[in-house]
């Protein structure tokens, strides 16, 4: 290594450093007491007035970190729980709460306004160690055209999907590696019971199921009821994917359709929370209990929906006239404690696998 | 060489290092028999032989139809030859979600070849090769295209005067001299195809699983690390293996060519057998490359009056806090970081392993390089998240660390295309340049400089698409929200609804133009007199 050949690296780091100039460059927060730090998924969102009312008001800045998808998140956050990359952390669901909570991932904080969520979404009571923040439900969704064109009456539960008149009819995720697809499985665990899935999946086997790896290929390439499905020549007139998915087909079509091109099998559905809870070692654990109050409170509940696509777990906070016209929650959707998800998933998973891929 | 054992060291060897102690260390007890646990299952046995053979194949395939292509590029001349190599490169830098969806239009339901033929290839092991020819093909194009541009034609012209055959020619004068750019580049795709992990994804379906998809999902969804920890090592064990391979078969072919300034090298195609060549090379760059890029265009071209791209002005607040357009801007400042951190690394580098008395422990060097292509993202990353948290070296929440680990996989590009060429010159020059008096540093720039320019530019071209379409190391480490092209297509595409498919496709295509543009640039960056001797 020539002393030269040093300089020239020097050069070119320093190249470097310039070029990121230009970059919004966030400082480490940790010190510092005035910036709270969330960490999240990808798919955190909220309208920038929103965020803007909240550090005027509570005087902190927020900085958002975000880290890949729902389930790395959690996984990283745990692996980090001694020395945390944030103070508070968004987006932990209850097929991974179990995982959380026992590895010691929050502290305990009961939000200002957890009197007014609802009770059925607090599903650490004792402890509060999360707070609910929005749920969701995956659910089956149908093609309206087709169903109106074969006059067929579209699905309405789980039992229904295996009969013969909707043979080849469904698409579904892989439940190893994408979320809705797990949650499927989930429901029909809940719904069948330990053993019973079983036979159910073997049903739908013969009854024509296609699995496919991603949410984005079911719905954007098979399912023949998103407007880019068609197109694609989609020919599965029923996929899974969420409850408020024909809301967004409604908001984010080219033109505006009077009805949603899409319906939701509304005995199918799975519930999904996410809660948002305090980061164990948080350096600024003030900060974070300020940004959980804010995440309950009715500003950020009426906002979400739209940047999110989930509901709010506010009492009274009010849901977008879209969401009540084309896409409201499920009524009775499947649910399951965190504990159980815990024990199970893994082997339900693996048997899932070998029973409906191999 | 000294920087760049360090920055190995520090961003790759330590940080994977460590998480695969945190999934093999119980208690501060190595658990070693957690190995032959992972191994003896039939599950990973059958991964593990799917994902061998798939690269094998695909690697095949790749060299069969690039080749030609490699030559057509080299020695013939014809209009549009520059924009055309730019063009051949953009399919690298694209994420792997929208690929499979444009190849889906190619061999997919109602795709080209079902109309044509009624052929549907998707879900099957098909689909999955040709995407990787799709992808790889650039790959092969530039590294063998690079040096054989420059190999002096009148070496195979004396041969056919004595009497060779053409063919007989070719195989006995310019295939030895370009068998370490081949060997180069099929290393490159095979260990590309062996971690792929978004095509085999989309394009195999489910059933198909490959050891880079097993250990995403042991470290994402089951959080087993000591299972994830073990597949690190076989996939290790198993890049390990094809680089000393490689170098065991390239070590012996290096000899001093004699290079020449590409320019002189191409000319218009001549006789029959000429432009029937490039007329298969340019038919297939079309069906295979062209078509399934127009068809995302063209989708992106869907809604009236550029409806999407329009759209993608402006921030909805909801999915962005910035408009989606910014994304370009974010993309472009981490690439222009990652190539100068990757051609300053690789090229130190390379230099250093050029030199004929390099020793033994530095040729091991040029092997360790290379394994950064050969770890899955998701390793890295959640490796940098324990390796590197404490100050002075907390960059976990630096914007800095995104182009380091784009650069990690750059380096070896660098190194790859650089090293056949700097082998190449002749040392006896270098010695010259030394007995008349200039110093090491002047050798270099005046001997060395002038006549790997030409291939330092492809290598920055190489860092900088690959930091462009860089999308695994992007995701796995945390960051503010500021998101990449891929990233921000991958964001649209996760939503229901007409406009964000349309907006994906629109950030995918002028991803794609981006991209083709930086490349046109450095192509014209070269200065047209290279070294004259």
């Amino acid at each position: 290594m020539h002393k030269k050949t040093l300089v020239a690296a020097a050069v070119g780091l320093g190249l470097i450093s310039l070029s990121a100039c230009g970059t919004s460059e966030t400082k480490s927060s940790s010190a510092d007491s005035k910036t709270v730090t969330l960490v999240s998924h990808d798919s955190w969102a909220v309208s920038k007035s929103v965020l803007d009312d909240f550090e005027k008001q509570s005087g902190y800045k927020v900085h958002v970190l975000k880290d890949g998808d729902a389930g790395q998140a959690v996984n990283k956050a745990i692996l980090t729980k001694d020395n945390p990359q944030g103070d508070v952390f968004f987006g932990v669901d209850n097929t991974l709460l179990s995982r959380a909570l026992d590895n010691g991932l929050f502290e305990s904080y009961t939000a200002k306004g957890l009197d007014k969520v609802g009770a059925a979404y607090q599903l650490d009571q004792a402890q509060h160690r999360v707070t609910p923040v929005d749920y969701g439900d995956i659910c089956v969704n149908y093609d309206k055209a087709y169903f109106g064109k074969h006059k067929l009456t579209p699905p309405q539960s789980f039992a229904d999907l295996a009969k013969p008149e909707y043979k080849n009819l469904l698409v579904t995720e892989n439940a190893a590696t994408s979320s809705p697809g797990l949650g499927f499985l989930l429901g029909s665990a809940a719904q069948f019971g330990d053993q019973g899935w079983q036979d159910y999946w073997k049903k739908l086997k013969a009854n024509g199921v296609k699995v496919v790896d991603g949410w984005e290929q079911a719905y954007y390439q098979e399912f023949s009821g998103s407007s880019e499905g068609r197109k694609a020549g989609g020919d599965r007139p029923l996929v899974v994917s969420y409850a408020s998915s024909p809301p967004a087909e409604v908001i984010y079509a080219k033109k505006r359709p009077s009805t949603a091109p899409t319906g939701v099998a509304n005995g199918t559905c799975f519930r999904q929370i996410e809660f948002a809870g305090l980061l164990s070692n948080a350096k600024n654990p003030k900060g974070a209990k300020a940004f959980i109050d804010f995440l309950v409170s009715r500003e950020f509940q009426e906002d979400m929906p739209l940047n999110m696509y989930v509901y709010p777990v506010l009492k009274g906070a009010k849901v977008p006239a879209e969401f009540t016209a084309y896409g409201p929650a499920a009524q009775h959707p499947e649910t399951m404690a965190p504990g159980k998800i815990a024990a199970n998933r893994d082997q339900w998973v693996k048997s899932w696998t070998s029973l409906v891929l191999k | 060489m000294a920087l760049p054992v360090a920055f190995f060291a520090l961003f790759f060897a330590w940080p994977v290092a460590a998480i695969v102690a945190r999934g093999l260390k119980v208690d501060g007890a190595w658990q070693f028999g957690r190995i032959t646990d992972v191994l003896t299952q039939p599950d990973i046995r059958h991964v593990l032989w799917f994902t061998t053979w798939q690269a094998l194949a695909s690697t095949a395939l790749t060299l069969l139809l690039a080749l030609p292509a490699a030559h057509v590029f080299a020695r013939l001349d014809f209009p549009g030859k520059q924009l055309l190599r730019a063009v051949v490169t953009v399919p690298f830098v694209l994420p792997t979600v929208v690929v499979g969806t444009a190849f889906l239009a190619l061999v997919g339901r109602g795709g080209l070849l079902d109309e044509v033929g009624g052929v549907r290839l998707d879900t099957t092991v098909w689909a999955i090769l040709l995407a990787h020819v799709f992808f790889n093909y650039a790959v092969v194009v530039r590294t063998v295209g690079g040096l054989w541009a420059q190999l002096d034609p009148r070496q195979e012209e004396a041969a056919r005067m004595l009497g060779a055959s053409p063919f007989h020619a070719w195989r006995k004068v310019t295939l030895p001299a370009l068998a370490p750019a081949v060997a180069a580049a099929a290393l490159m795709v095979f260990l590309f195809t062996f971690t792929s992990f978004g095509v085999v994804q989309i394009l195999g379906g489910p059933a198909f699983s490959t050891l880079e998809v097993e250990i995403y999902r042991q470290t994402s969804e089951v959080f087993d690390l000591s299972t994830a920890a073990v597949l690190t090592l076989v996939q290790f064990v198993a890049v390990g293996a094809i680089l000393a391979v490689h170098a065991w078969t390239v070590r012996r072919r290096e000899t001093p060519l004699r290079l020449v300034a590409s320019e002189v090298t191409a000319r218009r195609p001549r006789g029959a057998g000429q432009w029937a060549l490039l007329a298969g090379v340019l038919a297939t760059i079309a069906l295979l490359l062209v078509l399934p890029l127009a068809v995302l265009v063209r989708r992106s071209l869907d809604a009236p009056g550029f409806g999407y791209y329009r759209a993608l002005m402006n921030a909805d607040g909801g999915t962005f806090l910035v408009a989606p357009i910014h994304a370009v801007w974010t993309s472009l400042q981490y690439a222009v970081a990652a190539t100068v951190i990757a051609v300053v690394i690789g090229g130190l580098a390379a230099a250093a392993l050029a030199r004929r008395d390099a020793g033994r422990l530095v040729r091991g060097f040029d092997a360790l390089l290379m394994l950064p292509l050969g770890v899955s993202a998701v390793t890295v990353g959640f490796g940098f998240l324990i390796a590197l948290d404490k100050p002075p070296l907390d960059l976990r929440q630096s914007w800095i660390l995104v182009p380091l680990a784009q650069a990690l996989v750059g380096a070896p590009f660098v190194v790859r295309t650089m090293l056949p060429v700097l082998r190449a010159v002749d040392g006896r020059l270098r010695e010259a340049a030394a007995v008349l008096g200039a110093s090491p540093w002047r050798v270099w720039r005046e001997v060395d400089l002038p006549l790997v320019r030409r291939a330092l530019l492809v290598a920055a071209g190489f860092a900088f698409a690959v930091s462009l379409g860089e999308f695994g190391a992007t995701v796995f480490i945390a960051r503010p929200d500021n998101p990449t092209l891929p990233v921000a297509v991958a964001r649209l595409l996760s939503r229901p609804g007409d406009l964000n498919y349309g907006q994906a496709m629109a950030l995918s295509t002028i991803l794609m133009v981006v991209c083709a543009a930086a490349l046109l640039i450095l192509e014209r960056l070269r200065t047209d007199r290279t070294g004259e001797f």
